[in-house]
């Protein structure tokens, strides 16, 4: 499966989500550049990493959310196209509006910087089902800006319809009813704060993000 | 033309950046103060007759987040 990797000026964890996409699809992604207005032919699944876009600035993913090459990722996720977003990733999804909410600064104010425990909550998306629902995940988180915030209808819709592909199994940044990821309604498009793509081979500690790449691309080849 | 955007948030949300900004002032000695909200001010300098309609949008498209913030728009003569 051909895949792409968008780069933005600040984005940081783009090599090592690189180098998760290669390790599960035996083929080296499309790195394309944020100022590019389209994507290569074929592509089967796109992939917007993390790191401080723009700096951070307005707010974490408002400025990136405007550049040329995500209009066209929006328009390959509403042609069905699988995307993920981790960490600025999901903050760049929720400015485009493909997720609902935003991702505030963290309740405590620190940068969170560590190993969490993840409870997937629905082994049903495309992206989680590498995983067993109710399990516990170890993978870390890297953010400053990763509370998940909406109002009480869309936190509802989004637990009605199962649209919470992961939570907090612990406090980390105040987020609303703990959640990490979510799904969009027709369930190709997927943002979370943790980062999998840390936690793919044993020198990393463990290989519970491995299993999110490898799901993603049994489901979707 | 001059457009001042004034970035808030909305009443109900949380906001840790004011909650710290509240906890320093009573860390001076400042004990007054029961509230304290952080926004943002945006200062544009547009051609002249740049219409309401066109701010707004650039506050709605760009400018504020409105899930969480309100703005407003003030304009004037430089």
């Amino acid at each position: 499966m051909k895949t792409a990797v968008i780069v933005f000026p600040g984005s940081n964890c783009d090599r090592d989500l690189a180098v998760a996409l290669e390790a599960v699809t035996g083929r080296a992604p499309a790195m394309v550049w944020h100022g590019d207005s389209d994507l290569p032919d074929g592509i089967g699944l796109i992939a917007l990493p993390g790191g401080f876009s723009y700096g951070d600035y307005l707010r974490s993913g408002a400025i990136s959310a405007r550049s040329p090459i995500v209009k066209a990722v929006v328009a390959a996720a509403e042609r069905g196209v699988p995307v993920l977003g981790i960490c600025n990733g999901f903050q760049i999804l929720t400015e485009t509006g493909l997720l609902p909410g935003t991702l505030m600064r963290n309740a405590g104010l620190n940068f969170v910087c560590r190993d969490i425990a993840l409870t997937v909550e629905n082994s049903q998306t495309a992206f989680t089902s590498g995983y067993r629902a109710g399990e516990t995940i170890t993978v870390p988180v890297a953010h400053h800006d990763g509370n998940y915030f909406a109002d009480d209808a869309t936190l509802d819709q989004l637990e009605a319809e199962g649209r919470v592909a992961f939570r907090y199994a612990e406090q980390v940044n105040g987020a609303a009813r703990g959640i990490a990821g979510i799904v969009n309604k027709a369930g190709n498009v997927l943002g979370m704060m943790p980062h999998p793509e840390r936690r793919t081979e044993a020198a990393h500690g463990g290989d519970d993000g491995r299993r999110l790449f490898e799901g993603l691309v049994a489901a979707v080849a | 033309m001059k457009a001042r955007i004034f970035v808030t948030l909305k009443p109900g949300v949380l906001d840790p950046q004011g909650r710290a900004i509240h906890h320093a002032l009573g860390g001076l000695g400042f004990d007054g103060v029961n509230d304290v909200r952080a926004g943002k001010l945006i200062e544009l300098d547009v051609a002249d007759g740049t219409s309401d309609a066109d701010l707004d949008a650039m506050c709605r498209k760009l400018l504020a987040n409105t899930v969480i913030e309100n703005y407003r728009i003030e304009t004037g003569a430089a």
